[in-house]
Order: structure tokens, then sequence, then C-alpha cells
């Protein structure tokens, strides 16, 4: 009974961690950027849906379908405002660049933070969930919405497998995260592909903080959190690579469910971060990395 | 010009200007207005309504000619739910904007770090929100020091009373239920209120089967409402101010067969079953007041007024500080001065009816000194619960309004 309730329970956070750390990891597979103001993306598209549905009533769906535009738009914000006039500057050394992404990006992140606060209150909201209700599955009362989550989740991440793999477009956006300097020499313009990648970035995010917004709920206090735990998935699945990152957020996930149920919720977050720990001392590339 | 023409000038004209230096200092004395430095937590939900109330009471008292002529003027500070930013509130409140008393927070880690600065800057300061008993302890451990420091909302220990007397009647008497689990977020609040949890819950004829203190980060309450299902408790006794929202509306979404009770900080602002997209439905919570809930005649005024100026209902800590803002000028006025020490002395002998009852301090003797005293004909507080999208008292009998109902979700297992 334990058992199965901790392997359903486990299930849908580690779907939800997977398709946050997704996008993360593609950015900075093609790009090189790590982009600290991940979790204020995915905490405004929840809000944005929240305010949507609750605030102007205008419905559950519409409200997430505005909860991802809202992340869509922050995401073009962020490469656009933040990133790209840091890649394009000559007064930044390029060695120096990456520092000042990190930099730049992670205050754009508390600037969104202080804004939701500000607007919003930092009082955690919680999306009204597309489905409700409970089922018992395997003698475990289930929220239909955990499982609208994990399908979603699987669904999407599916979809982003065919994009990369069976596309012109995600061919052109996995080359180029194999070798810029190739995919230029093919006559296939950089700046377009990173709109690409910012775009998928934007939508998984943007669809990971809704489920989020519906499955647990999000406050402004949740930004720091988000980025840390999709970071940590990251470096722990190898930094660039997607399916490091899948296993990795499966392996977080359980953790954390496992410390939860048979620990206590207090210490959930300490072993997957203890794992961190030990696999950067074994294997400082990571599950999947390829540096 | 003859000499003694000139010297009666001269004296004339000195008299003169001496008269206009005096009626103009006494002028100034007279327009001098009574400062009071609100700092909170302008973000969260229950610090939102604390500025706002203190504001809406200075107004109210100003349009009636203020004290003694003397205007109230509400300096805020907004404190991001940080101890070291609301001490350096406090700081410029004090050195800088030149406050005479300050109204403070509702979270007691701030209100603690807060309290070694009334001492030291020798500043009347009063929480409108903050429970842990340390705050009226520690005047009491060092009266002299510490006798700045006012609790102008019930201790722990007294709100665990409330808790109690409240789910004897509600819940022992009337539903028979029998046995409880305690869930309370960690903090310094809840320390004293589990204490008297286990207290006073078995007295009352509920047997404590388990506790269970989380973290005030947690996001996934899963586990733990599963934890506290295997115990099977007819209810859930929660100690809950930093969480609100996410708890209620995962208690909700996994359908928790087992009704909760107790203290819900966030639940006492209207604004909660927005929050919670009415996820809050049959929630019980304690409360001091609430919307339409006539504990004193000055209740329910306030809570219209209220809402009419900000567009909902104020929290717990905003009838706390409203309350607050009239005893202080009470107080300047029986004082005569704004003096620190004379105003402590005049807030000790504060008798006044505000919104949640009588408020009275407890005295140099007590153990909990300064803290507003609880029992019948004073604070009693009450039980309140969420139907039908909105706040109704279902306890004490002479202020409750309808009986408890459950979702359908809640399972009563007697």
């Amino acid at each position: 009974m334990r058992a199965f309730q901790i392997l359903i329970d486990g299930f849908a956070i580690s779907a939800l961690y997977a398709l946050g750390a997704t996008g993360f990891t593609l950015i900075f597979g093609v790009s090189g950027v790590l982009n600290l103001s991940h979790g204020a993306i995915m905490v405004a598209a929840a809000v944005a849906a929240w305010a949507a549905a609750s605030v102007l009533n205008v419905g559950t769906y519409a409200g997430a379908l505005i909860g991802v535009a809202v992340a869509l738009l922050t995401a073009f914000a962020t490469y656009f405002a933040v990133v790209k006039p840091i890649q394009d500057s000559r007064r930044i050394p390029n060695e120096e660049k990456e520092i000042f992404v990190l930099t730049g990006t992670l205050l754009w992140g508390i600037m969104i933070q202080e804004l939701i606060a500000y607007f919003f209150t930092n009082n955690a909201k919680t999306v009204l969930p597309i489905v409700e209700g409970v089922v018992e599955i395997l003698g475990v009362r289930t929220p239909k919405n955990e499982i609208f989550t994990a399908i979603v989740c699987c669904l999407v991440i599916a979809l982003l497998w065919l994009l990369v793999n069976r596309t012109r477009t995600g061919k052109a956006v996995l080359a180029a995260s194999m070798n810029p300097r190739g995919v230029t020499l093919l006559g296939l313009e950089l700046t377009n592909i990173y709109i690409v990648v910012w775009a998928i970035y934007g939508i998984l995010a943007g669809i990971a903080g809704v489920l989020l917004g519906m499955f647990l709920g999000v406050s402004s206090y949740s930004v720091g959190p988000l980025t840390a735990s999709a970071f940590s998935i990251v470096v722990l699945g190898g930094l660039g690579s997607v399916s490091g990152s899948l296993i990795a957020a499966f392996v977080v996930g359980y953790l954390e469910t496992l410390t939860a149920y048979l620990v206590s919720p207090a210490y959930r977050t300490i072993p997957a971060l203890l794992l961190l720990v030990f696999v950067m001392y074994i294997r400082p590339q990571g599950l999947l990395g390829r540096r | 010009m003859n000499k003694a023409l000139s010297g009666a000038l001269r004296s004339a004209f000195g008299a003169a200007a001496a008269s206009v230096v005096l009626a103009a200092s006494n002028a100034a004395f007279a327009a001098d207005p009574i400062k009071i430095g609100v700092i909170a937590e302008a973000q969260a939900i229950a610090g939102a309504s604390i500025p706002q109330a203190a504001q809406l009471a200075a107004d109210e008292i100003n349009a009636s000619g203020g004290v003694d002529g003397r205007k109230i003027e509400i300096i805020g500070y907004d404190n991001h739910s940080s101890s070291a930013d609301s001490v350096r509130a406090f700081q410029r409140a004090v050195n800088e904007d030149k406050v005479n008393v300050v109204i403070a927070s509702y979270i007691s880690e701030v209100v603690l770090a807060l309290e070694p600065w009334a001492s030291r800057l020798k500043t009347p300061f009063v929480t409108p929100g903050a429970a842990s008993n340390e705050i009226s302890k520690s005047v009491h451990a060092d009266y002299e020091k510490n006798k700045y420091t006012f609790h102008g909302y019930l201790t722990s220990a007294a709100l665990a009373l409330s808790v109690c007397d409240g789910a004897k009647d509600l819940l022992v008497d009337k539903l028979h239920m029998k046995t409880a689990v305690i869930m309370s977020e960690d903090a310094a609040w809840t320390k004293p209120l589990d204490v008297g949890y286990e207290e006073c819950l078995p007295k009352v004829g509920l047997k404590v089967l388990d506790h269970i203190r989380f973290s005030p980060d947690t996001t996934d309450f899963t586990p733990i409402f599963n934890k506290i299902e295997g115990a099977k408790p007819d209810v859930i006794i929660t100690g809950i101010s930093h969480v609100g929202v996410q708890p209620t509306v995962q208690w909700k979404n996994q359908q928790v067969p087992i009704p909760m009770f107790g203290i819900s900080s966030q639940a006492t602002n209207e604004t909660f079953g927005k929050d919670t997209n009415q996820a809050a439905e049959g929630v019980l919570y304690q409360g001091v007041s609430g919307p339409g809930v006539a504990v004193t005649p000055k209740s329910v005024p306030f809570a219209e007024n209220f809402k009419k100026k900000f567009g909902n209902y104020p929290s717990y800590a905003g009838y706390t500080a409203y309350d607050e803002v009239y005893y202080i000028a009470d107080a300047v006025k029986r004082a005569g001065s704004t003096e620190a020490d004379r105003l402590v002395d005049a807030l000790e002998k504060t008798d006044w009816e505000g919104t949640i009852g009588r408020v009275q301090f407890y005295g140099k003797d007590d153990p909990f000194t300064h803290s507003i005293k609880y029992g019948k004909g004073l604070i009693t507080g009450l039980m309140l619960q969420w139907q039908d999208g909105k706040q109704s008292a279902v306890w004490p009998k002479d202020v409750a309004k309808v009986d408890i109902k459950f979702p359908s979700f809640i399972k009563l297992s007697n």
C-alpha cells in the first residue's frame, strides 16, 4: 500500500521535475546559457494562469493557455533584454560572458519575483485544476489532477523528442548543440536557432509552471527553490544532456518522495542534495554528461 | 530720539516678539502630530491588513479632531517578512522619522528581533499579530529593560486554550469526536502552541494520536496527509500561519476525509477563498473577530469600512492593529504626553473596548507581562468556518450565525 503510494506520487512529481528541467538543459546545450531566471518564469506562468482564471474568470483552459503564453513572452524577454545584449556586447570579454549571463539572469529573476510579490502578494496561489476529483489506483486515493499532470508531462516530453529528432528545425537545433560553427557553415542563421530554442524553452517552462500551480501551488518564494532544483537536476544528469536530465529528474523525484514518506517530510530535499555532492565527487560531468 | 521712549519702544517690541515666538511654539506644539511607525509584511495575506487598518483608525481619529488637537500620523515600512529589514526599519523610524510608538509585524521571529531594539531605543512597541509566549515572558523576566514591548495579540498559550475551548463545544460535545492529530509548521510561535495543544486537548476529551511538525518551506503535503490518515484521527488540529494556501488546496484535491480545525492565519483573510480557488470550504479556524461577527459593537462597522476602503475584509491582524491605534491614542491622552515612560505607564492601564473584545494587559507580576488578557468578558476568540465562499462564525454561541458543515469528501467517523 505505502509502496504503491510512493510509486504513484513519486512518478507525478518526477515527471513534473523532468519537464521543468528539460527546457533548462536544452538552452544550455544549444547556447551555453545557464538561465537563472528559470524559477521566476515558471512562477510567472502559474500566477498568470491563476490570475486569469480566478480574478478575470476566463475559465480553466483559457487561464492555462494564458499562463503558457506569459511564460513564452517572459522567455523571449529574457533572451532579447538580458542574454542577447550580453552575448553581443564588445565591451565584455568573451571569456567573461558566461558569468555576466549568470548574473544577468539571476537579477532578472529577482526582478520578476519582486514584481509578482508586489502585485499579487507573496502568498501561495493555486491554479484551478483542469480535472478535479479522485480515483483509486491500486488502493491509493489519487487526485485525477495528479494523473493528468503526469500524462501531460510525458506527452510534452515525447513531442519534444519527435520535434528534435524528426523535424528539420529540430535537427538544426541538435546540430547547433553539437557544433555551432558547423551549423553556420551550412548556411543556417544561428540567431534563428536560438530564437527557436528559447521559444521551446518558454513553452516547456510555461507548461511546467502551470501544472505545478495546479498540483502543488506556487508563491513568489518558490522562485529560488525552483531554479535550484532545475539546476541540481541538470547538473546531476550532465549539463546539456536531455536524457541525462530526464533520468536525474526521476532519481531526484523518487529520492525526495521516499525521504518524505519513510523519514520525514521536513528532510525531503536533503538526500538528493547529498547525492548531487557525491556524484560531483566521483563523476564531475554528471550521469550522462559529455564533458 | 528720547532715550526713555526708545527704551519703552524696545521693550514693547521685545515683548511682542517674545509673545509671537511663544504663540508660534504653542501652535507648533498643538499641531505636532503623534507619529506611529507601522512595520509590516505588506506583501503577505495576514500582514497586508496591518498598515491599512492602522491608517483607517488614524483617519477616523483625525477626522474627529485628533488627540487634544494633535493629529495621528502613520508612517509605514514594508519589512518583506524579514527580521533584518524590520530592525533597520525600526531604527530608521525612531532615529530619523522620530516616531513615538511602533506597531509591528505578525511574525513572532520578527517581533522577537525587534523587542531588544524597543528596549535600547526606549520606544513603546506593540505587535498586532505575533503569538510566541517568549515576547511577553521576556518583559516579565526583565521588566525595567523590556517594559516598552506590548503584546497586542493572544499568546500561543492563550490561542491553544481558545482552540481547545472551541473544540470541546463543537467537536467533542456536538460531533462526539475522540481523537486528534496535531499538524503544525516549525516556527517560534508553534512551539508553545503545541505544548498548549498537547496539554489541553486531552483535557477536553480529544486524545492526541500523533504530532506532525513540518518545515514552513514544504510544498508537497501528500506525505503529511497520508501519515495523518494512517493514524485515523477524527480531526486534524492545525497550527499554520506561514503556510495556508497549499495545505488547504491539497487537502481538498486529495479529498482527505478528515476535517481541519485550529489556527490557520491565512484563512482569516477574505482573499484566502480566491487564493485557494474556494478549496477553503469547510476549513475551521480560530479568529479574534470576523466579517459580520459582532464581538463588540465596533467589530462590524470596522470590518465594513475596511472593506469599503480596501476591497476586502481585514485579516486577524487588521482588527488588532486598528484597536492598537485607538488605545495608543487613548494612552497618549491619559498620559498627556508622548514621552516613552509615561506612555508605557498609560498603556499598562489600558481598558479599551475594541473590535476584538475588551483589551487589558497582564501586569508586572503575571508571567505574560504586557500580553492582552484572555478570558470571558475580555477576549475569548472565536471559531469561524469557510462556508459557501464566506467566513462565518460558528462559536461561541452568542456570536455564532450558522452550524458547522463540511464538504462531501469529509467523512465524520461518529
